[in-house]
């Protein structure tokens, strides 16, 4: 049981920087995610931490201890790769006893350790079959297998769900939920799909370009993304963006885009006002603008006409996609909303749930 | 200077040659295939497989199956051919004292020249795979294949070369051993104790390379999470190498290993160029080479042959089982 401590970690591939200045503390038991498109770090940020890639610039703990000298094997860590690197010429039983038998563990111990792992796994039939024998769902669990039999301090895992089929994917997420539950393990996992960011971690990073945009809770980063980044790359479908100013209109500070003007909210008035003239991007998500016969009660609301262009019907919700003159957005309707293709509609939108970014800098104006 | 005419009607002879062979296969498959056809659909289809292979059969069956049935044959009869004479080759092949160097000669040339190809190829692949000048260093080690085995025999003849103390040594090796060391110069490919082995380590740098680029290739096969996982799981690079990667290529070393072996068991040229199987570095194909053109005796040499193919059949045949056994894997 330990915390995980980037202090100021830098890493460079030649010229190219993958990861920048990464501080971060992850607390003890927690179950921190990686999140970021292709190429933002994320898994250099691991592999760091596994001591798989040398640093270049700043300091990694691990608990109080600092490790950026010490090799992988003395870590106290245990990982989980994404194509899982079964070793193929040993049996499932081998592949988890593999890193006892190398640490000298007894023999009783070792048997012990991997048949109580194959039974929090439900791999206890599978221990004499060799990998290739092995269907992709039950060798992500002989990969998580060889992890918990050795008992490390910290878990790391690379993406390892990204190889199996999307039904046993939404199952693995699930029982890797329930392990770090009962295993009271720290925890860093590395995903580039925000569903199992959202559904999984304690606390979630965001990166992108090498840079940490964002650490928190799940719910605090979907309600108030510090940047333009972090609110497009979390929710799906994403948020939609218009391109707007900030105006002042009978004493009263609106959002003004080049197709329609809108209200913003008593409470938020004196947060804006210091930026009045401002060009920002309003963001809303498509779960705030509403069908106006199905809009949610005592919401503060605005309405913006727009015509109706595709609709995808998702049995609990309708996807629609609107476009004003300048501007497509989409918005998830009640799925008993009218709204048909070619037809016009007021979309109506949340106002308290709107998101304002300075165009310049693209974060979020609290 | 040979004016150009005369090329030119060989030139011709050969396209010839080439036009009449290439087109000849071709027209006797259409044809054939066109006779197929005048067949019922049935038979056919249980005819055409047999068509198309005949030729191929036929051709395996000529040239590989009746020479070594009549090897065979001929290994039961005397010198000449002529008379049937039972074992009595066989018996002189196990009897006499040249032959039992021969037989003590490539038994040290099989396990030594497979251990050193092997091993040293291993190493090599291994320690390239982690330098910056990887393709340089390969290429080094490679170069020697492309050498025939005469060609490489005669460089060795120079490096080995041996002269009296008192004559400056123009052999690579004495001459280091005599102006750097201030030894005695060692008569290479003559002193008994070291002839099989100087001899035995030309094979050494001609196969070394070999075994390096398939085993090169095979580790570069093993994807890298699986070395990283070993890393995890608190593997030194020792244990890596012993535990992960060769058990990993194993089926790539076995391969490779039967190759140097059957080599080893084939082994000729090099002792032919070097001592002639002079002054006990005798081998087998060498001793079956001068029965059949010195000593003209059929009988001897075909029964040589017959013990040499005997030996060649069991690696062989666990090569092939190997191969389908991967294949199976597949």
């Amino acid at each position: 049981m330990a915390s995980v401590t980037y202090e100021h970690v830098t890493k460079r591939f030649g010229d190219v920087v993958a990861v920048n200045d990464l501080d971060i503390r992850i607390e003890d038991k927690e179950f921190l995610v990686f999140v970021g498109p292709s190429g933002c770090g994320k898994t250099t940020s691991l592999r760091l931490l596994a001591g798989l890639e040398e640093i270049t610039e700043g300091n990694i703990y691990i608990g109080d201890r600092l490790v950026n000298d010490v090799p992988p094997k003395d870590r106290d860590i245990a990982m989980v790769f994404q194509s899982y690197a079964l070793y193929p010429h040993m049996s499932v039983y081998e592949n988890m006893a593999f890193g006892l038998k190398l640490r000298k563990t007894p023999k009783k111990e070792i048997r012990r350790r991997v048949q109580e792992a194959a039974r929090i796994l439900g791999i206890e039939d599978l221990l004499d079959r060799k990998p290739k024998q092995l269907s992709g769902g039950q060798r992500q669990r002989v990969a998580v297998g060889r992890a918990i039999v050795r008992e490390p301090h910290v878990f790391l895992m690379d993406e390892p769900l990204s190889n199996l089929d999307a039904k046993l994917r939404v199952q693995a997420r699930a029982e890797i939920s329930k392990l770090h539950q009962r295993l009271g393990t720290t925890f860093v996992y590395v995903t580039h799909d925000q569903v199992e960011a959202m559904t999984m971690g304690t606390r979630i990073a965001v990166m992108n370009a090498g840079v940490l945009q964002q650490i928190d809770t799940p719910q605090n980063l979907y309600d108030y993304p510090t940047n333009l980044f972090v609110a497009g790359f979390i929710g799906s479908p994403a948020m939609n963006f218009f391109d707007a100013t900030l105006v002042e209109r009978d004493g009263q500070v609106r959002v003004e885009t080049k197709d329609f003007l809108i209200p913003i909210p008593e409470n938020r008035q004196e947060t804006y006002r210091p930026h009045l003239g401002k060009e920002v991007i309003l963001g809303i998500r498509p779960e705030d603008v509403h069908d106006p016969e199905y809009a949610p009660p005592g919401i503060q609301q605005a309405r913006v006409k727009a015509r109706v262009t595709v609709t995808e019907l998702m049995g609990n919700e309708v996807i629609v996609y609107l476009e004003t003159d300048h501007h497509e957005f989409l918005g998830r309707f009640d799925p008993r909303t009218g709204a048909r293709v070619g037809s016009a509609i007021d979309a109506t939108m949340d106002l308290d749930r709107m998101h304002i970014f300075d165009r310049q800098t693209e974060l979020a104006i609290r | 200077m040979v004016p150009l005419s005369t090329y030119i009607g060989q030139i011709l002879t050969m396209l010839l040659a080439i036009l009449v062979g290439v087109g000849g296969i071709v027209a006797l498959y259409v044809v054939m295939d066109l006779l197929i056809r005048l067949l019922p659909d049935k038979a056919q289809q249980r005819i055409r497989p047999w068509v198309y292979l005949g030729p191929l059969l036929f051709i395996l069956t000529f040239y590989l199956v009746y020479p070594t049935l009549n090897t065979v044959y001929l290994s039961f009869l005397d010198k000449h051919s002529e008379r049937f004479v039972g074992l009595d080759n066989y018996i002189f092949t196990v009897t006499n004292p040249a032959m039992r160097v021969a037989f003590r000669n490539n038994l040290l040339w099989l396990v030594l020249l497979t251990t050193f190809s092997v091993g040293l190829g291993l190493i090599i692949a291994v320690l390239a795979n982690r330098v910056r000048y990887e393709t340089v260093a390969k290429s080094i080690i490679f170069l020697p294949l492309a050498i025939s085995f005469v060609g490489a025999s005669v460089i060795w003849r120079f490096v080995y070369a041996f002269k009296p103390a008192e004559v400056p040594q123009i052999g690579l090796l004495n001459a280091t051993l005599v102006s750097l060391l201030g030894a005695e110069p060692v008569g290479w490919l003559v002193n008994k104790a070291t002839n099989n082995f100087a001899l035995i380590a030309v094979g050494v740098w001609l196969q070394t390379g070999f075994c390096m680029v398939v085993l090169s290739a095979a580790i570069k096969s093993i994807p890298t999470e699986i070395i990283e996982a070993a890393r995890v799981d608190g593997a030194n690079g020792w244990q890596i190498f012993w535990r992960v990667i060769v058990p990993m290529i194993s089926s790539t070393i076995a391969v490779v290993a039967t190759t140097v072996i059957i080599n080893a068991l084939k082994a000729f040229d090099i002792v032919f160029v070097l001592t002639n199987g002079n002054r006990g570095t005798e081998v087998l194909a060498n001793r079956m080479y001068k029965e059949m053109f010195h000593f003209r005796d059929f009988g001897r040499a075909s029964a040589i042959a017959v013990i040499l193919l005997l030996a060649i059949i069991p690696v062989m045949a666990a090569n092939i089982r190997r191969f389908q056994e991967q294949e199976a894997i597949r």
